[in-house]
């Protein structure tokens, strides 16, 4: 099997002052292998978002954040690196937002913030190269006319051109891992859909690895080859796709797979008005289990 | 295009300076205290304040008065100052410059200081070079320029003396005479070296201390706005792409946060202008502002409207440059006004 790209151990993170925290994630550990689709999968306010922000190294900064455990990428530390991870681990991982208008800067044009993302990749490119670069790269998520595209501002591109142009920089430096948190939610379920085809195919073509951050079991189970369920800030099952879907065992992984809206079905399951306590332990499925090399 | 709405902006400017000449124009005259008896002194005859009252019009009707004043502003002529018996036009040529001068190496010092403290400020949120920044700021705005003045002369003229703490030149440096009335641009032009260094090294002391309330004030809104912005998701993307914090801080952060920060700063640098007397006042300068008080308290009603009226049109003319400049650096607006 591929070595992982991406390993989290036991990672905990708490936020609040020194004397009083709150914990949210109680000891997360994953891993992602190379070119391999990983989905990390739970309600709103599970700990998703959190884990991928800690792992790109965006919330150590903050004072009111405490992390332990480990995120290793390539060998470099994320809890360790401080502030200057995301420069440490250069552009081996890239990540997708949420809202691809508000992720690009309303004050310069694409051209621009595009130059600025291949400098961080390679300091010493010249602008034409940069240029010449951001338009193949263009080209390749289908925009029609990449010059234009680069001269124009983020608000004047529609939000599905955005994402595109936001897909087209995270893979611009050919990372070895890309993370995407909910990618195109702010956007129509149609644009989602291809940005996702999209971002599929060009990742599966390179042989990028991807974590997605999701809470649409659709999306995941067209997507990922493996899942985690998080709940709470624990990881509470975990197993490939396709064993998941057909034999979910946690109660929380059932609830949540009751919860897809299906036409045929008649409206959704009542679910308890609060989340209940599911107290089970993390399940993991057959063949799922830590890679060797990552608990050294 | 922006040339559309720059000519609205010219517009509207004019409408408000028919409305301030009208009111400021009505103020004056109605402000107690005859103006001609001012003028004369107490020994005047009766006959001769009855005189000088004839000359200036001043027994006629407010809106004759008023046309008579329109009729002299279309040739050019804003009357003639009862205090310094010149014409109102040829006062202001004299000290509008150096009120200016002064305002605008005030506005230069507010920028570079103050932009540069609240992005470190914003940099360094919750540490200790934020704490000193907030605090160096409050304490700018805060204290009135004046009182700046008197420390800035004890502090640096009178304990440590490195800067002159009165005039605009040196006695021995002979007074350029012209084009600008600006005396650095002027002494440049003349190819006076050392007059330019003893101009500027005049400038210093009254600058600072006419430009720390609005440095302060800079250095605020710099930093609101900046960590505003740093709760963006375009800074998250650009720190997760790896983009040094330094030039996130000065360029990525900083462009977005400037928008609102200019037009403050825009006013700040209009009101320097009237703020400027108290200054002007203690460091013995030579300006508009201290002619413009001097003048109300002799009711030199002419030189009250002159004066007046060129503090506003400079402020509006600040206005829209300050507009212009907002465009330019925020393309929503600027595209906006090309199809509007």
């Amino acid at each position: 099997m591929a070595e992982p790209v991406l390993t989290i151990r036991d990672l905990r993170l708490a936020f609040g002052s020194r004397r009083r925290q709150t914990e949210v994630l109680h000891g997360i550990s994953l891993h992602v292998r190379a070119s391999e689709k990983v989905a990390l999968v739970g309600e709103s306010g599970s700990g998703k978002s959190v884990t991928a922000r800690l792992a790109m190294g965006l919330l150590q900064e903050a004072p009111t954040t405490h992390a332990s455990g480990s995120i290793r990428f390539d060998g470099i530390d994320a809890i360790k690196g401080g502030r200057e991870i995301a420069r440490r681990r250069g552009n081996r991982v890239a990540m997708i937002f949420q809202d691809p208008t508000s992720a690009l800067n309303p004050t310069f044009k694409i051209r621009g913030q595009f130059r600025e993302v291949l400098r961080s990749g390679n300091p010493a490119i010249s602008d034409a190269d940069a240029d010449r670069q951001a338009e193949a790269a263009l080209a390749e998520v289908s925009i029609p006319d990449p010059k234009r595209a680069l001269d124009s501002y983020a608000f004047q591109l529609s939000g599905g051109m955005n994402q595109r142009v936001m897909i087209a920089m995270a893979l611009a430096n050919r990372p070895a891992l890309l993370m995407a948190d909910e990618p195109g939610t702010a956007l129509d379920v149609t644009v989602q859909a291809q940005t996702l085809k999209l971002m599929h195919e060009l990742t599966e073509k390179r042989g990028t690895a991807v974590l997605l951050i999701s809470h649409n079991l659709g999306v995941v189970r067209e997507f990922a080859d493996r899942v985690y369920v998080i709940y709470r800030g624990r990881i509470v099952e975990h197993g490939t796709t396709a064993q998941l879907f057909h034999e979910p065992r946690h109660p929380y992984t059932r609830a949540l797979l009751a919860a897809i809206p299906k036409i045929s079905g008649g409206g959704l399951p009542d679910l308890p008005e609060r989340s209940p306590d599911f107290e089970n332990p993390l399940i993991v499925h057959e063949g799922c289990g830590e890679p060797a090399g990552a608990i050294a | 295009m922006i040339w559309k709405s720059l000519l609205h902006r010219i517009g509207a400017a004019l409408i408000v300076m028919v409305g301030i000449s009208m009111l400021i124009f009505a103020i004056a005259r109605v402000m107690p205290g005859d103006p001609a008896r001012i003028a004369l002194g107490p020994n005047a005859t009766a006959e001769q304040v009855a005189a000088l009252r004839a000359e200036r019009h001043l027994d006629a009707a407010l809106p004759v008065q008023y046309w008579e004043f329109l009729k002299a502003l279309s040739r050019g002529d804003l009357g003639k100052s009862l205090y310094t018996n010149r014409p109102v036009t040829t006062d202001i040529a004299q000290f509008l410059p150096a009120t200016l001068e002064l305002c605008i190496i005030s506005a230069i010092l507010m920028v570079l200081i103050g932009l540069p403290l609240g992005i470190l400020s914003a940099h360094f949120r919750g540490r200790f070079p934020d704490h000193l920044g907030r605090l160096i700021a409050l304490i700018a705005v805060c204290t009135p320029a004046f009182v700046w003045g008197v420390i800035l002369q004890l502090c640096f003229g009178y304990f440590w003396p490195i800067f002159p703490i009165e005039g605009r030149l040196l006695d021995s440096i002979p007074v350029p005479q012209g084009p600008t009335g600006f005396y650095l641009i002027d002494l440049l032009v003349a190819g006076n070296g050392a007059g330019f260094l003893d101009a500027l090294h005049h400038l210093v002391l009254p600058a600072l201390a006419l430009a720390m309330s609005g440095l302060g004030q800079a250095a605020r809104l710099t930093r609101s706005n900046m960590i505003d912005v740093y709760e963006k998701p375009y800074v998250e993307m650009a720190r997760a792409y790896g983009f040094r914090p330094w030039r996130i801080a000065t360029r990525y952060a900083f462009r977005p946060a400037f928008i609102p920060t200019l037009t403050i700063l825009g006013l700040e640098f209009a009101a320097m202008l009237g703020n400027a007397f108290l200054v002007e006042k203690v460091f013995g300068w030579p300006g508009l502002s201290r002619y413009g008080v001097e003048v109300i308290i002799r009711k030199d009603l002419d030189a009250i409207v002159g004066t007046v009226l060129i503090i506003a049109a400079a402020f509006l003319i600040m206005n829209i440059i300050v507009d212009v400049l907002v465009s330019i650096i925020n393309p929503r607006i600027r595209l906006a006004g090309g199809r509007g």
